[in-house]
């Protein structure tokens, strides 16, 4: 078990680490305006993310993993400190910058799968590649390839309420995966899953994983957490310790 | 590539409106009534003032045109005698101060009206006889039919000439080889040299009192042998009067000129004719009058049927605000994946871009059908503009980009992590 500061010191951003590490956090906080009140969702977390791995992020509601994940996710800024994606602080970017960022480097896959009710798979996969400008045969075969990965090379002309749970968050990884991001966002993957198809979708997870993706996921399940090689256990708004397998 | 792009957003959009066709239908009505109001009434209000700018245009446009009336004043005298005569109306004087006074004028053209009996072989018929000049030919540009008009040799020689018009040839069972004998004219005798084709349907013709002429002789030879009395029984009275010149049209030389030209014949005729015996008419000038109402009536028009297309607008705003409202979910979804704020814009843009233009097209059709039930139905004349239906699917587009630039706005500045809450 390695405490957080620890951390801190032994991965310390260099430019010769900085291959290895895909995404850090320094002293990062994030403070919401409740009305009156304000809120410490995230009080100074510092953490690095390596290249190729495996973290689950867990902790019971309200200790800031869902912050996290949307800081890590370039949907949200930090109120103070460094968010270094790919060695870019994203923490100055405006709002197209980061959506740019959002598009390049990060695929989501959330609970509730979030496919478009109205597109057809086909174009639920292509939705990334759509806002790249890709070109159309291009963006076909691409489309093709990433619904062959995730086994659903015979569902491209069906609409989302036609498949099962599963399905659809297949559908959604391929979604992520169509513009080749570095990271996988994964937020409660399963949540809405039985477990046998629980099971199938985190192994897909890890497949892809072991093909080199950094996979980020938040869960409360600790089963689920077991398929990550760091599980990151979130208390208050900050890390209190990061739990290490080794694989 | 970047319109394969546009033709694809725009095929999107139009997918996504037909998921809610009845919605989307009605949401296009407003714009589909706003459209056809204005092309239609564009339509109805060009057809009423087309027919009058014709009539007016018709009169010709460098021309001042003077007419004698007679004094109202004497009609009611109460002790006019049953014999008096009453005397009225242009002077020959008048034609010629006018050339000598004014260098704008290029030249007059005095109309004298004769009524009297004529005859042609056994044929006798109550006649109206045009005396003129050689001038009015070239200024109505009346196609000749048979043989030649009158030309300024005939009024130098007085020449016992007459040319026919259609309408009188007709009266008088005339043809072509009518051409070379004598018409009779209250005891006097005329060649005949011509036929003209009368006034109906011809273009760029002045307005002229000669709708009911049956024949042209040289207003010179008018004067001469028939003096500028009339005598007629009506209505079992005695009328008797005196014209010198029954009309007098002044060409201008240009049309800058003619007002200056105008005002100056007013206010010499004012100064040689006690009683008002005379009417100025200046084309010009009813025809800048005419173009004046049409615009107020065009944006009379215009008004109403802006109002319709704004209350279509903000049908359209109001629609696509609950559709935002009801996609707010996607939106997040397209935020998280990296789509652009300005590509929410667009997305949403195109949409109501697509209603609204279509709503346009669909309003165009409804816009050419009315006037076209209107002609049918109530004989109105309509004149649809090409310039109208440009105008009116401009306007639509135009309504669907600022109507549809709010909802657009509110979805592309969403929280994308309140938007992928949102249930």
């Amino acid at each position: 078990m390695i405490s957080a500061t620890n951390m801190l010191t032994s991965t310390a951003v260099s430019a010769e680490s900085s291959r290895q590490v895909v995404a850090v956090l320094e002293a990062v906080t994030k403070v919401y305006q409740m009305g009156e009140a304000q809120v410490r969702a995230l009080a100074g977390v510092t953490v690095a993310f390596e290249r190729g791995g495996f973290y689950a992020i867990m902790g019971a509601s309200g200790s800031g993993k869902s912050t996290m994940l949307n800081l890590l996710g370039c949907l949200d800024r930090p109120t103070s400190g460094r968010y270094l994606l790919e060695g870019q602080d994203v923490a100055v970017l405006d709002d197209n910058a980061l959506s740019e960022f959002r598009l390049r480097h990060l695929g989501f896959i959330f609970q509730s799968f979030n496919l478009i009710p109205q597109l057809t798979v086909s174009e639920n996969i292509e939705l990334p590649l759509y806002y790249l400008d890709w070109d159309a045969n291009e963006s076909a075969a691409r489309v093709e390839e990433m619904a062959a990965r995730v086994g659903l090379a015979d569902r491209l002309e069906h609409r989302p309420a036609e498949l099962s749970g599963g399905e659809q968050q297949r559908v959604a990884i391929a979604r992520a995966l169509a513009s080749d991001p570095s990271i996988l966002l994964a937020d409660e993957p399963t949540g809405n899953l039985d477990s046998a198809t629980s099971k199938q979708i985190m192994a897909l997870l890890s497949e892809l994983n072991e093909q080199g993706k950094t996979v980020l996921m938040v869960t409360h399940e600790p089963d689920l957490a077991a398929y990550a090689s760091r599980r990151l256990h979130m208390q208050d708004g900050l890390i209190d310790r990061i739990e290490e397998t080794s694989a | 590539m970047r319109q394969a792009k546009l033709l694809k957003n725009i095929r999107l959009g139009i997918k996504t409106l037909l998921l809610h066709k009845l919605r989307s239908f009605l949401t296009m009505m407003g714009v589909v009534f706003g459209v056809g109001s204005v092309v239609a009434m564009l339509a109805v209000g060009e057809g009423a003032s087309k027919e009058a700018l014709e009539e007016i245009r018709k009169l010709g446009s460098t021309n001042i045109i003077i007419n004698s009336v007679k004094p109202i004043e004497d009609d009611s005298g109460s002790q006019r005698s049953p014999f008096s005569v009453v005397m009225f109306g242009l002077l020959y004087e008048d034609e010629r101060r006018a050339q000598e006074t004014f260098d704008a004028i290029e030249r007059t053209v005095p109309v004298k009206i004769v009524r009297k009996e004529g005859r042609l072989g056994e044929r006798k018929l109550d006649l109206r006889i045009m005396g003129t000049t050689a001038d009015w030919f070239d200024l109505v540009r009346r196609r000749l039919i048979a043989g030649r008009s009158l030309t300024p040799r005939d009024g130098r020689k007085r020449a016992g000439v007459t040319v026919l018009t259609e309408y009188g040839a007709r009266r008088l069972l005339a043809t072509e080889r009518t051409i070379g004998q004598s018409l009779r004219i209250g005891g006097e005798y005329y060649e005949v040299v011509g036929i003209v084709q009368s006034e109906s349907g011809q273009e760029g013709s002045i307005q002229t009192p000669d709708k009911k002429v049956d024949a042209y002789i040289p207003v010179e030879v008018a004067r001469e042998r028939y003096g500028d009395f009339r005598t007629e029984i009506s209505a079992g009275s005695l009328l008797r009067e005196a014209v010198e010149l029954h009309q007098l049209i002044v060409q201008v030389d240009a049309i800058e000129n003619v007002e200056t030209v105008a005002n100056g014949l007013e206010r010499m005729l004012e100064g040689y004719h006690k009683r008002n015996d005379y009417v100025i008419s200046v084309p010009l000038a009813l025809l800048r009058q005419a173009e004046a109402t049409k615009r107020t009536f065009n944006i009379v028009l215009g008004s109403i049927a802006g109002i319709s297309l704004l209350v279509g607008g903000i049908g359209i705003m109001n629609i696509m605000l609950a559709s935002v409202t009801e996609r707010t979910r996607e939106i997040g979804i397209r935020r998280a994946i990296g789509a652009k704020r300005r590509q929410i814009i667009g997305q949403f843009l195109i949409e109501t871009v697509v209603l609204s233009t279509a709503g346009g097209l669909i309003g165009v059709t409804i816009g050419l059908l009315i006037p076209w039930l209107i002609t049918q139905l109530a004989g109105m004349p309509t004149v649809v503009t090409p310039y109208s239906i440009v105008l009116a699917v401009g306007i639509s587009m135009t309504v669907g980009i600022v109507f549809g630039l709010y909802p657009a706005r509110h979805a592309a500045n969403l929280d994308p992590i309140e938007a992928l809450r949102h249930e």
